[in-house]
């Protein structure tokens, strides 16, 4: 077995390299679909004629459509993604400082997602058709179908505004970090438990299961120790699939709770159409969700048997 | 994510849809108490956003004498920073969002099941190529992906139709090329193939049939998803044109007044979160009514 699973990942790894081509060829062409001269759009709506002749000619846009692309792609690589039109800062710099915010927002989401999805779809399922079940199914109907943005205008209103428990926006302390991480949380932990909870229930259906049960083993016992393990499989996909659905909820949790990330920042840079900063965050943003289902790939093989990876 | 997309058990999958089951897959859908509730909502929500014009009045009416008044008698869910009277507005509000939630998911299915089903049922290059172009589409998070168009396009009814079924198409194409590839492998597909039925035939007859399931359960989701994502730009400002009540807009709209006054985010709110919930009530009591398997269990 080990042999076809290193070859797997390493055509993995290969399979994720062409999607990344992919994602900076995409945004270069939707880019230039912008009608209108593009030089003129990254120099911004400020820049004289002259800048606007000169970033021509610095961007090769004077240049043949693939030429231009290696071009960016090269300077891309570079970690080059040209300035801001409205700052005139690196956009570079500009993702570099709001990264970190992003970052700690949706790692610390998902990992509250994943404990509280995990213990109450274990739940859920250990209770099936009880009050605990009923529960556990109620809320995450809520948190699938709530707007994240109004999530938080509501916890806003209720913690922030009527309690004053906790700040209501911005950021410094990590108090200022309750509110939006629990908001950003709300839908994956939904997922996670509904995933735990039907993976579980349908992995006790199961023949070696029954087999356990069979042979006098306590139910507790058999959730854990036999079930649990092959039902996390399919949440282990759920898992990385969320960080997406987390990435774009950080766009519009770091909007309501003024969190300076990088999701704040593609939306102020979609209103002021400044099409370098657009560039950059989407290309980050991208990549960083292509590794993590690169990561949750690989382990899905490693921990199913089932997979032919062949 | 249909259960009968993952093939550990034989039992699924096997079984055709039977046309006549129809009638009690309904009858159970209604048992569900959990999906009539959602039914009714959606129905009342569907009834007055069509009649809206001969119940309510002018959405767009200002009235500067009455600027962000709480709810009363003449105003039962208040009025907003422009004196626009918030319970018409939220109720014209469902026109608009049931229509972009349509659009798309119909704009989304057109485009996404036939490349699913020709993936997953021819294999190779064609499945190869067509996975890379979904990977690509995916690389982008969903409402990222929305939102990276809307940049492009600009805002805009249409322009926001266009970017929420984009970003659903991946999905339908995965859903369906999951289906294919398990109904592909089926045995009565072997034996059909055996009594010398060509391609087109085992698709149109066999395979489309039995994704259908899972189809209509997923659009059933996607269309709370969609309005979901559609209201998600019009709070970032990114969706529907102003003027026009659409929920997300709305808040989006009355961002500095959000946390004064609590009926300008509430109420707009509220009606995503209902119409959302709705959706997925009705979604989950289909996957059951139209799942023996699932059906038998719960």
């Amino acid at each position: 077995m080990r042999a076809p699973l290193g070859r797997y990942v390493v055509r993995r790894l290969l399979y994720a390299l062409p999607t990344l081509l992919g994602v900076t060829l995409a945004v270069f062409l939707l880019v230039r679909l912008i009608p209108g001269d593009p030089a003129r759009l990254i120099a911004g709506l400020l820049a004289s004629d002259d800048e606007v002749q000169r970033l021509r000619v610095e961007l090769g846009l004077d240049r043949p459509m693939p030429e231009q692309y290696a071009r960016f792609l090269a300077s891309v690589l570079a970690g080059n993604f040209g300035l801001s039109a409205v700052t005139r800062t690196p956009v570079i710099e500009e993702i570099g400082i709001r990264m970190r915010a992003t970052l700690t927002l949706a790692v610390t989401s998902t990992a509250l997602a994943v404990a509280a999805g995990l213990s109450a779809g274990v739940l859920a399922a250990a209770y099936h058709n009880t009050a605990v079940d009923y529960a556990v199914m109620m809320a995450a109907l809520g948190g699938v179908s709530i707007p994240v943005f109004w999530l938080g205008i509501m916890l806003m209103l209720l913690f922030a505004v009527h309690l004053h428990w906790v700040p209501a926006g911005g950021t410094g302390t990590p108090a200022h970090l309750i509110l939006p991480a629990v908001t950003l949380a709300a839908f994956s932990t939904a997922i996670v438990a509904r995933m735990t909870r039907g993976s579980l229930l349908e992995t006790l259906n199961l023949d070696f299961v029954r087999t356990a049960r069979a042979k006098g083993m306590g139910e507790g016992a058999v959730i854990i120790r036999h079930a649990l393990r092959n039902a996390l499989i399919p949440v282990v996909t759920v898992v990385g699939l969320q960080f997406g659905t987390l990435l774009g909820g950080a766009v519009l949790t770091e909007t309501t709770f003024a969190w300076p990330g990088l999701g704040r920042l593609l939306v102020s840079a979609i209103t002021a159409r400044d099409y370098p900063v657009i560039q950059g965050i989407v290309i980050v943003f991208a990549a960083m969700f292509v590794v993590v289902n690169l990561v949750t790939d690989l382990l899905y093989v490693a921990v199913d048997p089932r997979i032919r990876y062949g | 994510m249909s259960p009968s997309t993952r093939g550990s058990d034989t039992d699924k999958g096997v079984r055709p849809t039977i046309p006549s089951a129809g009638r009690s897959a309904w009858d159970r859908l209604r048992r569900r108490r959990t999906a009539a509730a959602g039914l009714v909502v959606l129905g009342m929500l569907l009834v007055s956003s069509l009649a809206a014009p001969l119940l309510m009045g002018d959405p767009d009416a200002v009235d500067f004498a009455a600027v962000l008044q709480s709810p009363s008698l003449a105003h039962p869910l208040g009025t907003d920073q422009l004196g626009r009277d918030l319970l018409t507005r939220v109720i014209y509000g469902g026109r608009i969002s049931f229509l972009i939630g349509a659009l798309a998911v119909l704009l989304a299915l057109a485009a996404g099941i036939p490349v699913g089903v020709i993936s997953g049922y021819a294999g190779g290059t064609v499945d190869l190529l067509v996975q890379r172009g979904v990977d690509l589409l995916l690389a982008f998070p969903g409402f990222l992906l929305a939102l990276t168009l809307i940049a492009v396009l600009g805002v805009g009814v249409t322009n926001v139709v266009v970017s929420v079924a984009v970003a659903a198409i991946p999905v339908y194409v995965r859903l369906v090329r999951g289906a294919t590839l398990v109904i592909r492998e089926q045995t009565y597909i072997e034996a059909a193939r055996a009594l010398g039925a060509g391609d087109r035939a085992i698709i149109l007859r066999h395979v489309l049939p039995n994704c259908l399931t899972p189809v209509i359960v997923q659009s059933t989701l996607q269309l709370g998803a969609a309005i979901l994502t559609a209201a998600g730009l019009g709070f970032l400002g990114l969706g529907v044109r102003p003027p026009t009540p659409e929920w997300g807009t709305m808040l989006g709209e009355g961002q500095t007044y959000l946390l004064s006054y609590w009926f300008i985010a509430t109420f707009p709110g509220l009606a995503i979160f209902l119409v959302v919930m709705a959706f997925n009530l009705v979604g989950d009591g289909l996957r059951d009514a139209l799942d023996p398997r699932a059906g038998a269990r719960g």
